[in-house]
């Protein structure tokens, strides 16, 4: 390839990376460890802890998802910035 | 309509006039606007003739567009239907897995995606297909995903017909002696589906994705608020779906269902969960619905919001025991006792008739949506990686979108035939097998989106021995009151009694071959394909270049050409 490999990015801090690694570990690995909630009592308006419990980790995944949204994106902004600098003239949208 | 309408005794079903008059018109009105579609947003020269307009709707979906597309496109009809049909027939190990499946999901999504999109927006991949032999540069290998892919998509598009007929079936449509006119209305639909897939594409599905979904979420909600007061709270609900659960199946000696999984039912519950989770988005109808999204953080953004259904089909699911409280028969044409009729049947005992037609056409319109998705992606995995990479490698990007949009035709008839002319069952054996098959494509597509690590002939080999062996296992599973073989997607791991689902095992034993092999042709010093993409593609977003434009500024030619 005689082109050249432009990097579309500056270099990663680790940071933020990961603490959304950790988050996102958390939110596949909790909903899966079936012997924390495999359980009929508390039950909350009726509904056993069994069912309510992973109906409570939706939004809890949604929440961690989004942070780790915020957390990457925005590192991901800044090294697009190293790359690019200031001027975002002749850009293509 | 209230349940003294339906005779039980009697397999025909009086027609449920006012419901099926909503029906029809929420079915007209969404066809009408499948058609006008195909104005939206276009205006570009080249109108529809290209796989990056027809196939991927102009690859410019935003944030809202894409949450309506990938809700209606994952959480399908055929998941309406049979999830609240596992629940109501053998409660949460075959059916409640579907939450934890769809949490999980999402940050495998968020981790995956954004680098398949960003790679796919520089190269103009179509298909995950195409990444894999841009990727790897084998033929073999990017025939293997594309073949399991398409595969696995067909009978997945058959299922929706069933959610279809289930609800055609509850409206009262049809009869056990007129099979023709059984079918009838499921291929009326199924025509005009065609028609406005072909002439619209990828956008027909977005656009009718919004009101399928804004219905679906009325229905729910509405029935989640209701019925339990109705039935004096979800403890009496929950008390009778475990009662029913509980008891023993004289068939069997055990009991009929499981209501809280013990430590026995453990490692199936999360490798089901698990397996599907990664399976999911392996799919190409998924696939292009990433792929049709703006920006490389359009699909990060919705991982975040996608959840949303998940709640959704959470109480979906539910509503299976709410209908075992409230006594629901699904009884179907022929007398038999047919799970997949709950919900519809629910819906109608249970509401004003009017309403029971709004959430019954949601089911069916829903059954629209990914049946177009995934017809237009198999059309696309066959254009680009069957037609352009064996058949026709000069092909324009017009020829594409033609021979596309008449392999969509071809797909959906396919299908249609499934449904029709064979047995139920046929179709869901079908899908099962496609969910462990689909898997088998991961290490190729996900291990290179990180790695060249792995050698091409060892990732073949890799999905070779998934297959074999997910296949056959399946096939091993009998059902124990039928006898037939395929009676289910859980078996245990050689060599021990821990039921998993099979293609995990089948996914491990992949990626053993896989790094195995390539150890061993890595030492042999075998051949690399010819890697066409570069480091910088896996975090390109909208704003850079895409490497056609790159080759036209800095040209591959003669040193001295200039541009």
């Amino acid at each position: 390839m005689s082109s050249p490999d432009v990097p579309t990015r500056g270099p990663a801090r680790p940071g933020p990376y990961i603490i959304a690694g950790v988050l996102l570990a958390i939110a596949v690995v909790v909903p899966l460890f079936v012997p924390a909630y495999s359980f009929d009592k508390p039950r909350l308006a009726g509904i056993p802890f069994f069912y309510w419990y992973q109906m409570a980790w939706i939004p809890i995944t949604a929440g961690l998802v989004g942070i780790s949204y915020w957390l990457v994106s925005k590192e991901d902004r800044r090294r697009r910035e190293t790359v690019r600098g200031t001027a975002n003239g002749g850009q293509v949208s | 309509m209230n349940s003294l309408a339906v005779p039980l005794a009697a397999p025909d079903r009086p027609v449920s006039g006012v419901a099926l008059t909503i029906v029809i018109i929420l079915f007209v009105a969404v066809a009408a606007l499948g058609f006008v579609a195909a104005r939206w947003r276009a205006g570009q020269e080249t109108g529809l003739h290209s796989l990056d307009e027809w196939g991927l709707g102009g690859r410019g979906f935003g944030t809202w567009v894409t949450w309506f597309l990938l809700g209606g496109d994952l959480y399908t009809a055929y998941t309406f239907v049979a999830v609240p049909a596992a629940m109501w027939a053998t409660g949460a190990v075959s059916g409640f897995f579907a939450v934890p499946y769809t949490i999980v999901l999402y940050p495998i999504v968020f981790l995956l995606m954004s680098r398949l999109w960003s790679v796919s927006h520089r190269h103009g991949f179509v298909t995950p297909a195409d990444f894999v032999g841009g990727r790897y540069g084998s033929r073999a290998l990017t025939l293997a995903v594309a073949v399991t892919g398409i595969v696995a998509t067909m009978p997945y598009i058959a299922l929706q017909l069933v959610g279809i007929k289930a609800v055609l079936t509850v409206l009262g449509l049809g009869s056990a002696e007129n099979v023709l006119l059984t079918d009838l209305p499921l291929i009326i639909a199924f025509v005009v589906l065609a028609a406005y897939t072909y002439t619209s594409g990828l956008r027909a599905p977005a656009l009718i994705a919004v009101v399928k979904d804004l219905l679906i979420y009325l229905a729910v909600i509405v029935a989640v608020i209701y019925l339990p007061i109705k039935f004096g709270g979800w403890d009496n609900i929950f008390g009778a779906a475990q009662t029913k659960l509980g008891a023993v199946n004289p068939a069997t000696g055990k009991p009929a269902g499981v209501f809280i999984p013990g430590a026995a039912s453990y490692s199936a519950y999360w490798t089901l969960a698990l397996g599907s989770a990664l399976a999911l988005f392996m799919y190409p109808h998924s696939i292009t619905g990433v792929l049709a999204t703006k920006s490389r953080n359009t699909i990060r953004k919705n991982a975040a919001v996608l959840p949303l259904y998940s709640l959704m089909l959470g109480f979906l699911a539910l509503l299976g025991y709410v209908a075992i409280y409230a006594g629901t028969k699904p009884i179907d044409l022929n007398g038999a006792v047919n799970p997949q009729l709950v919900v519809p049947q629910l819906f109608l005992d249970h509401f004003p008739a009017w309403f029971a037609g709004i959430a019954l056409a949601a089911i069916a319109i829903g059954a629209l949506v990914p049946a177009a998705i995934m017809s237009i992606a198999a059309a696309n995995l066959f254009t680009r990686n069957i037609y352009r990479d064996l058949i026709k490698p000069e092909a324009t990007p017009r020829q594409e979108a033609s021979v596309s949009k008449i392999a969509s035709l071809v797909v959906k008839f396919g299908a249609l035939i499934f449904v029709i002319a064979m047995d139920q069952s046929t179709a869901i054996n079908m899908q099962l097998l496609g969910g462990i098959w689909i898997l088998q494509t991961f290490p190729a597509i996900v291990a290179g989106l990180y790695t060249r690590w792995f050698h091409r002939w060892a990732l073949f080999a890799g999905w070779a021995a998934g297959i074999l062996y997910g296949t056959i296992a399946a096939y091993n599973v009998v059902n124990p009151v039928t006898k037939a073989n395929f009676g289910g997607s859980i078996a245990a791991i050689p060599g021990t009694d821990v039921q998993v689902y099979i293609a995990v095992v089948a996914f491990a034993i992949n990626l053993i071959v896989a790094v195995v092999l390539s150890l061993v042709f890595r030492a042999m010093k075998l051949p690399d394909g010819k890697d066409i993409t570069r480091h910088s593609d896996y975090g390109a977003d909208e704003n850079d270049p895409k490497v056609a434009q790159i080759q036209r500024e800095y040209p591959l030619a003669e040193p001295g050409t200039t541009v």
